[in-house]
Parts: C-alpha cells; sequence; structure tokens
C-alpha cells in the first residue's frame, strides 16, 4: 500500500458484492444500489449468479456513476468479499489502490491479501453470533450489518435505507424494527472501528431525475399488457421466466373486469415450448394477441412453428431473452447469440421481424409495438432483448402510454365487409405491401372460411402445388417483409463532434457502454459516428450509413459477428468495410473493452505498408 | 387434399334443420383419401351430428395434425375455418384458439401417428387442462400417407401388410384419456354409424374435454387378415358398453337398469341405453377397468366409456371474461396513462 495511491472517488466507483447463493444476500446488495439511487446518484447493478438455487457463488456488481454512465465499467473499487470459495478470484479483480471489505471471523494469513489495496475488517460473523440466536437471524442480519457498515464507510444516508426497510416491510412493524437494528449495529461498528470514511463516496446530487428503476423483462411484460395482449404461453426457462411471472403479477392488477373480477386474459404455463408457440399460433390465428417469452434453447424448439406462422400468416409475437449459446450453453450469463437463429428461424426460405430493445423503456415500447406489427404483417416478430436487460434493473426513462393510442389489428376483414361483396382472397395482394387480408373463424355464415395449412396454397387459399402459386406466395412474403422495414423502429442516428470517415453500429444492451465509449474514443482523438441499430429487418438508412463510412465497426456480444452476417447477407456490403468488434465471454460488454477493441483496430489500419521485399511473394 | 369443390347445386326439397341449413350445408371438398377409407365414414358421422344438432357450421373451428386423419377437415364443414397445423401439435393450437373466443365449437381431427407417436405429449396435457373441444383420434394403427409403417397404437403381435410383426406394446389412447381427466372418453367404429354419430353429438354437447377414440380401418395399408385393426377383425371384436338412443333439450330425466339419461352442462340430456351389465359410466375407474379388462380378453370396448355430465372448462378454471378475449378492446385491455403514471412513481 505504500507505493499506490488509494483510489479516492466520490459518485464514480465500482462495488463488487461476492456472497453465495441462497444466503439471503441479494435483498440487501439492491438496498445499497436503490439507496445511493435515493440520494440522487445513477446505479447500474448487475446480477452474475449461477444456475444452482443454493451454494454455487454469486455476485453482485453496482456501479455508481453521477455521470450516467450505466454500462459496466470494468474493474473493481470496491470487493465486499463475502464468499470464502472465491476469495483468490476476488481479490484478484480489486483495482490497485482499491479496497477490500471482508469478514475477518477467521483470521486470515497475511499472504492472503495484496498490499496495494485497503483492507476493512469486519467481524461479521462473530458480532451476529452474539447479537442473535436464531441461526436464521444470524444469516439474514449479517447481510443488513454488512449494509449499515458499508453505509457508514462510504457515506450514504442510513436514513434513506431505513426510509427503503419502511416501504418494504409496510404493516410488519417487527421485521421493520429488527431490520433498522441491524443496520444501525453496522454502522456503529464501522464508526467506532473502521475510521469511516473510505477514498469512496456517496454524495447527494440531483443526477437521477424523473427516471425509474425497473428490469427489462418486468417492463416488457407490462408492455404485452399495455399493447393488449390477451393471451401468454409459456415455459419456464432463464432468463424469461420473469417476463411471464411479471405479466401474471401485472394482469392480477390490471387486467380483472372491476364488476365481476373475471380475468381479461389467460395464462398458460405450457408442457414445453412447442406448445407454448403452438397456443400463441392457435390465439393468433383466432384474432387475440398472443405472446411468448422465452430464450434460445426454446426458440430452437419452436422453429418448426414459427416457420408455419411464417408461411401460414398468423400473428405471433416472441420475446427473446438472450442467453449464453449454444445447447445449454451458459444459462445465467449473457449474449446477443441468437440473431441469426431467430431472423431466419425455421426451414426454407424464411425472415422474420426483430426489434432489439436498449434497455427497459425499450422493452416496455417494443413489447407493445410488436403486438401491433405482429397484428399488421400477419407474422412472427421477436423482440430481442437479452440477460443484461432483462434480469437487472436499469434506470430509464419513464414509461409513457397515450390514451388515444389505438392498438393496430391489421388487415381482418368484418362480416359487414364480407356482406358488401367485397372480395375476399386470403393469400392474395390487393393493397401493393405483400399483405393479405384474413378473416377469423366464425365471422360470416356463408362467406370469408377458408383453410390454414403450412403447405403451399393459391391465392385463394386453396391447396395447390404448382410453381407459379409457390411462386407468387413467397415473393409475396418477401415484399412484406421488405415493407416491414418502413415500420419497424428506425435505427438512431448520433453523428460525432467533428468529421469522421469512421462509424460505429450497435444494438440492445451494448448501448450503455457504447454511450460511454464513443465519448472516450472522442475524448483521445478517435470521434465515431453511430449507428444504433432497433431493428430488422433494415431501412435504406443504415446502407445509407455504412456507404457514408470507410470503415464501420460492428460491436456486438456474439462469436460469429452474427449482427455482421446479417448486415453483408441483407444489404449486400463489401464485408472488408464492416470491421467486427466482439464480446461473448457471457459477462455484458464494458466500455473499456469497447474502446481499447477500436482503437487498437484503428492503429493497425494506420500501419505503414509493409516493406517493398515482404511484398513480393 | 383438393381444390375440387362439390357442385353446390341444392334439391329444394332436401330438409333444413332449426339454423336454416340442409345436410349438404355441412359438406366439404371431395375427399381424396382412398375408396372405402374409414375416415369418410367418419366426416359422415361428424356431417350427419353437427346437422342433427343444428350447429350453426361457421360457428365451429375444425384444426388438425399432419397425415390421412387430418386432412378430413377440408372434406366437411366447408362454410368453417380450417387449420392444418403441424404435425402432433393440433392439441396446442387448439388450446390458443380456444381461449381466444370460448364461443366457438373446437372440433380437432387427428391420427393415432399424429396423437400417439409424434403428438403423444400435446395429446396428453390437453386432456390434462380440460379444453372445450371434442377431439376426434381416427385410428387405423398404421401411417398411411407414407405407406404403410405400423403406428404407436398398433395392437403387440399385429402383422403388417409386409408381413412385419410388430413387437411394440400399443398406446391405448382412450386409457390415457381416462388416466389424464378428460371428461368425456369414448370409443367408436368407422364401420357403425348408428353408434358414432350420437357419440359425437354427446361429445359436442359436453362442457369439456371430450375424446373420441374411432376405430377406422386402412383400406390400403391395414385391412389384411392379421391385422387387428381391419373390418373384419374390429366387427368381430367389437364389445359396445352402451348406446345413445338419443340427446335433446328434454326436461325430464329418468334412470333405470337398462336406460340412465345423463344431463349435461348446456342442458341437454342423453340417454344412454345400458348394453354391459353393471357399468356405470360416470365412474372413471370403472371405466378404466372395464377398458383394460375387454383388451386382456381381445375385444375392444366401444360406446361412452366415461362422462362426466357437469364437466367445466379451461375458461372456468382460469376464470376468463364471456366475452371472447379476441373481441376486447383498447378500454378493456389497456389499463391506460394514469395507471402507468402511478407504476413509473412506484418504480424510484
Amino acid at each position: 500500500m505504500s507505493v499506490v495511491k488509494r483510489i479516492e472517488a466520490v459518485n464514480d466507483f465500482v462495488v463488487k458484492f461476492a456472497n453465495v447463493n441462497g444466503s439471503g444476500s441479494a435483498s440487501a446488495n439492491e438496498l445499497f444500489a436503490k439507496a445511493v439511487l435515493r440520494m440522487g446518484v445513477p446505479v447500474s447493478p448487475r446480477n452474475i449468479f449461477p444456475s444452482n438455487i443454493q451454494g454455487l457463488p454469486t455476485w453482485y456488481e453496482v456501479r455508481v456513476s453521477e455521470k450516467g454512465w450505466l454500462g459496466r465499467r470494468g474493474g473493481i473499487d470496491m470487493m465486499v468479499a463475502m464468499n470464502p470459495q472465491t476469495w483468490e478470484q476476488d481479490l484478484r479483480e480489486i483495482e490497485p489502490g482499491g479496497y477490500l471489505f471482508y469478514d475477518s471471523t477467521r483470521p486470515l494469513p497475511a499472504s492472503a491479501f495484496r498490499d496495494d489495496i485497503t483492507v476493512i475488517a469486519m467481524p461479521v460473523t462473530a458480532i451476529c453470533n452474539a447479537t442473535y440466536e436464531d441461526p436464521r437471524q444470524r444469516t439474514l442480519f449479517k447481510n443488513i450489518m454488512v449494509l449499515g457498515a458499508l453505509a457508514a464507510l462510504m457515506e450514504v444516508d442510513t436514513a434513506v435505507i431505513e426510509k427503503l426497510f419502511s416501504e418494504q416491510y409496510r404493516g410488519k412493524e417487527r421485521l421493520l424494527e429488527s431490520n433498522v437494528r441491524a443496520l444501525q449495529a453496522g454502522a456503529s461498528f464501522a464508526r467506532e472501528h473502521l475510521k469511516p470514511p473510505i477514498g469512496l463516496r456517496v454524495k447527494r446530487a440531483d443526477a437521477v431525475g424523473e427516471r425509474i428503476f425497473i428490469d427489462g423483462n418486468a417492463a416488457a411484460a407490462l408492455g404485452c399488457v399495455y399493447g393488449g395482449a390477451t393471451v401468454c404461453a409459456w415455459y419456464p426457462i432463464t432468463p424469461s421466466s420473469s417476463v411471464a411471472e411479471a405479466f401474471i403479477g401485472y394482469c392480477k392488477k390490471l387486467r380483472h373486469d372491476p364488476a365481476s373480477g373475471e380475468a381479461r386474459y389467460a395464462i398458460i404455463q405450457a408442457e414445453d415450448e412447442i406448445a407454448s408457440i403452438g397456443m400463441v399460433v392457435g390465439a393468433g390465428w383466432n384474432g387475440a394477441r398472443a405472446f411468448t417469452a422465452t430464450s434460445g434453447p426454446g426458440v430452437s424448439l419452436m422453429t418448426e412453428f414459427i416457420g408455419l406462422a411464417y408461411f401460414a400468416e398468423i400473428p405471433v409475437t416472441i420475446i427473446n431473452v438472450q442467453r449464453g449459446g449454444p445447447s445449454t450453453g451458459m444459462p445465467t450469463r449473457t449474449q446477443q447469440a441468437d440473431l441469426i437463429s431467430s431472423a431466419y428461424a425455421s426451414h426454407g426460405d424464411t425472415k422474420h421481424v426483430l426489434l432489439l430493445p436498449q434497455d427497459p423503456k425499450e422493452c416496455f415500447e417494443f413489447a407493445a409495438a410488436a403486438l401491433d406489427l405482429a397484428d399488421r404483417l400477419q407474422t412472427p416478430v421477436f423482440v430481442m432483448t437479452d440477460l443484461d436487460i432483462g434480469m437487472n434493473q436499469r434506470l430509464c426513462e419513464p414509461f409513457e402510454w397515450d390514451d388515444e393510442r389505438r392498438y393496430d389489428r391489421g388487415k381482418v376483414m368484418s362480416a359487414a365487409e364480407l356482406e358488401t361483396g367485397r372480395e375476399f382472397a386470403r393469400y392474395k395482394d390487393v393493397d401493393g405491401d405483400g399483405i393479405p387480408w384474413r378473416t377469423l373463424p366464425g365471422t360470416h355464415p356463408t362467406q370469408g372460411a377458408y383453410f390454414t395449412r403450412g403447405t403451399t396454397r393459391d391465392a385463394h387459399a386453396r391447396y395447390s402445388e404448382a410453381g407459379p402459386d409457390y411462386v407468387y406466395n413467397v415473393q409475396r412474403l418477401l415484399k412484406k417483409f421488405t415493407f416491414a422495414a418502413a415500420l419497424v423502429p428506425p435505427p438512431e442516428v448520433r453523428a460525432a463532434a467533428r468529421r469522421t470517415r469512421l462509424g460505429v453500429i450497435y444494438f440492445g444492451s451494448t448501448a450503455p457502454a457504447m454511450d460511454e465509449a464513443l465519448v472516450s474514443l472522442e475524448k483521445a482523438g478517435i470521434p465515431l459516428d453511430a449507428m444504433r441499430l432497433r431493428a430488422f429487418p433494415f431501412p435504406a438508412s443504415v446502407n445509407e450509413f455504412i456507404d457514408t463510412h470507410d470503415q464501420v465497426f460492428v460491436v456486438e456480444q456474439n462469436r460469429d459477428a452474427q449482427m455482421r452476417q446479417l448486415l453483408v447477407n441483407e444489404l449486400e456490403v463489401d464485408p472488408a468495410r464492416l470491421v467486427p468488434v466482439l464480446h461473448y465471454d457471457g459477462t455484458p460488454i464494458t466500455a473499456r473493452a469497447i474502446a481499447q477493441s477500436i482503437t487498437r483496430r484503428i492503429h493497425q489500419f494506420a500501419v505503414a505498408p509493409a516493406p517493398a521485399k515482404e511484398r513480393t511473394r | 387434399m383438393t381444390y375440387i369443390a362439390k357442385p353446390r347445386l341444392h334439391h329444394p326439397s332436401l330438409e333444413k334443420n332449426k339454423v336454416g341449413y340442409t345436410r349438404r350445408d355441412y359438406e366439404g371438398k371431395v375427399s381424396t383419401l382412398c375408396a372405402g377409407c374409414g375416415h369418410d365414414s367418419i366426416s359422415a358421422a361428424i356431417i350427419q351430428a353437427c346437422w342433427q344438432l343444428d350447429v350453426e357450421p361457421h360457428r365451429v373451428a375444425k384444426l388438425s395434425g399432419i397425415g390421412c386423419s387430418s386432412k378430413t377437415p377440408d372434406y366437411f364443414l366447408g362454410a368453417s375455418h380450417g387449420f392444418n397445423t403441424v404435425h402432433g401439435r393440433m392439441p396446442s393450437v387448439l388450446t390458443g384458439a380456444a381461449l381466444a373466443n370460448r364461443e366457438l365449437l373446437y372440433l380437432g381431427v387427428s391420427g393415432d401417428g399424429d396423437s400417439a407417436s409424434i403428438g403423444l405429449g400435446q395429446f396428453a396435457h390437453a386432456m390434462r387442462r380440460g379444453v372445450r373441444m371434442v377431439y376426434i383420434v381416427e385410428n387405423n394403427g398404421v401411417y398411411g400417407l407414407t405407406k404403410g409403417q405400423f403406428s404407436a397404437t398398433a395392437d403387440r403381435g399385429s402383422v403388417s401388410k409386409k408381413k412385419v410383426v410388430n413387437n411394440d406394446s400399443p398406446v391405448d389412447l382412450v386409457g390415457m384419456a381416462l388416466q389424464l381427466g378428460a371428461t368425456y372418453v369414448a370409443r367408436g367404429f368407422s364401420g357403425d354409424k348408428a353408434q358414432l354419430v350420437p357419440l359425437i353429438e354427446g361429445a359436442i354437447r359436453h362442457g369439456g374435454a371430450a375424446f373420441l377414440d374411432v376405430i377406422s380401418p386402412c383400406v390400403a395399408f391395414n385391412n389384411h387378415e392379421g391385422s387387428t385393426r381391419s373390418y373384419d377383425h374390429v366387427r368381430a371384436h367389437n364389445e359396445a358398453l352402451n348406446r345413445i338412443d338419443f340427446i335433446d333439450l328434454a326436461p325430464e330425466v329418468q334412470s333405470s337398469a337398462e336406460v340412465i339419461d345423463l344431463r349435461q352442462s348446456d342442458g341437454s340430456v342423453m340417454r344412454l341405453r345400458k348394453l354391459h351389465a353393471g357399468h356405470d359410466p360416470t365412474d372413471r375407474a370403472a371405466a378404466l377397468a372395464v377398458n383394460q379388462a375387454m383388451q386382456a380378453q381381445g375385444e375392444v370396448a366401444t360406446g361412452l366409456l366415461y362422462v362426466d355430465p357437469a364437466a367445466r372448462d379451461l375458461h372456468a378454471a382460469l376464470g376468463t371474461v364471456a366475452k371472447p378475449l379476441n373481441q376486447l378492446g383498447e378500454a378493456e385491455l389497456s389499463p391506460g396513462a394514469a395507471a402507468l403514471a402511478r407504476i413509473n412513481a412506484g418504480l424510484r
């Protein structure tokens, strides 16, 4: 510690909690994040958890950033090391000059520490054992005591935490009181023995504003409620289960007939993903707005039905909360690796609409938009979130809804329209957009009935294997898909402060890290024009963006540069123009990693031509 | 499948039912199945049952999977919407459709390959959930459309047309439906229309998951000596437990040693004439027992094996509104901007 200066930072640091899964640490850690937030300082917490209920290591990383950077930064300023299993690894992660907080009940040899960090020892277990009789309380209040100590060390206002307790334990006074006591005990110990404050401190600010704090899965579920979904069929799979669970919760509160108490929704936990998508297809065919939530392995199972919905033209909304693949892969880690398997799901020639939300706000908006788009386009629409957005609470702009907004139910011919003698041909392009009209079962006694099938048919839905009928149909589907590019959320473009021939394309959960990387790159003399994709198919503006730049970095969280492949494939771009910047170890991408990778690539471009003799072979 | 529509010329003297339709109005396109196929008899029985019960054709949704049986919805009820889904997955699509609009009659048509092999899981779970539907398996013990492979319902020891002996135990869908909670379980034979039509009618009137296993010989691949699904074999070994005499909106309900009247949830009464001493069609365990006992003797129990006349369906379990979900609009579905402002406030 003699040579390395200890880190001094106000409202700008990263704390990581290393815990054992199932020890009740999650709620205490979340309280820390929320308390900082309530003090007006933006935070972005990330749960790093195993596919396990009890016993395996779990971490909770909180980035505190008054500037509002919500991506992962990389590096840890303070490690709260409560798990002996991961001690060595946790210790290594601390930045030089950083801090280690640990439970010193059992003494550790000096060799177990580093000499370039500040070590803060608190005999948490010993204190708890002395204070509480009940073994369960000993474990639970340990976390709260640590929280109290950290609050004292970092000048987090304990009154704010007490306020959070009182909201959490409304009506449960005994629980409230015992939590407050544990919190104060931790804080007092720190004040008496640990010489607060340390170099990392929280100071009240006004940098949060009207923003809300929610995870993307709950936001997507709420979007489905507002978007008018009435049927949800799902099968539990990490990291998407909480979409359906949140939908259940919101529907219970928001979707019961006030007079009769009856449900204006139907939710089925199906026997597998095949049945869930089958139910969504059946409901969509019959005119109800329906969705499923799943992850990569579920999409793999659903592909036959997705092909049917594409070919038979049935509205389907799929929320794909991506995780690390292939196979079971990394079920509790994040990736953007289902782009191709979703965009082209099914055998035969198929293409599907993908929406790419960057945060919970867009999860809400795009879930509602997907239901409209699916009805308008009569096709499957994917909302491509991931574990990072889906399962972590994220600060975002508040949700908005216009009460004047009308659901776009698409081209559904009514009994009255059929009565007028208007021609009904299920698979005929009468409007020039490739989208045919449909009727719902039960509409009219004598007109508009047709037979839906996955086999080829003519424009009147009659079975046909005639080549021209097939070609007419699949060409029309392609036309419809091209038309979709004008309906989906357009990309967002941000021009660099200075003119540049370099651009970057990114999407989804990469956005907060990218925002930060763009600023640091610009400071380092590398200005980049940036385009955030928000949907597939790509509108013409994507082609224009690539055309107007010499090199475009494509930043994504998978090994095979899947978005770059889609761009090359769909826009017929020269692959040499698109430079992949990839991150795929299962952790959320960081601003540091993006900036370093781009800087390195730029230096490579700038390398002078090799000497002539080496170029002769 | 076919694109040949039957001529729409109706003889003026054709009898009309109470909702104004003649039997011809319940027909579909010309069947492309083999001449003599049992499935066509089942289609005819469906037509008869719907006409007799005054079902409006357009208020029926016909769903099927893949295979010979799954083609048949194109050959009846031409004024209904139909959906030929994917192999073995009709039950999930039907479930979703039934959730979207509880007012239609859902008719699922499947085969033994479709329901007992690739779709066994979906078959089982649809029965468990009590989806209100008429689920008919046209059971011929063979894959017809791919030319004669055994299906999972083929009896052990049964011999194929190519003289292959089946060594696997059969899946008995009636036994499974009983175990899994179906509330109307019947077995019919495509060669006995007098028995089959009332069984279908009873299923249409039923308020929960109705399952009909209909033995339907495949004249092309499974109608030979040594097959246990041939017309001759089934005629010789078919043991009817009972016969449904009529289904009506009768006010009086009676019960005796010979007949039992069962009132289903829509108010209709089904009079059952007992042919097998002692079988109580409202006793699920007895139905399982008699089904197995007859199987052990090489006989096929037909008739209505089990019914819970007061069955509830999935919508009742979910407590959904009476108005079909597909007809709810923004006012009923969107909680509105004010509610959203409160939600936002709770997230700070």
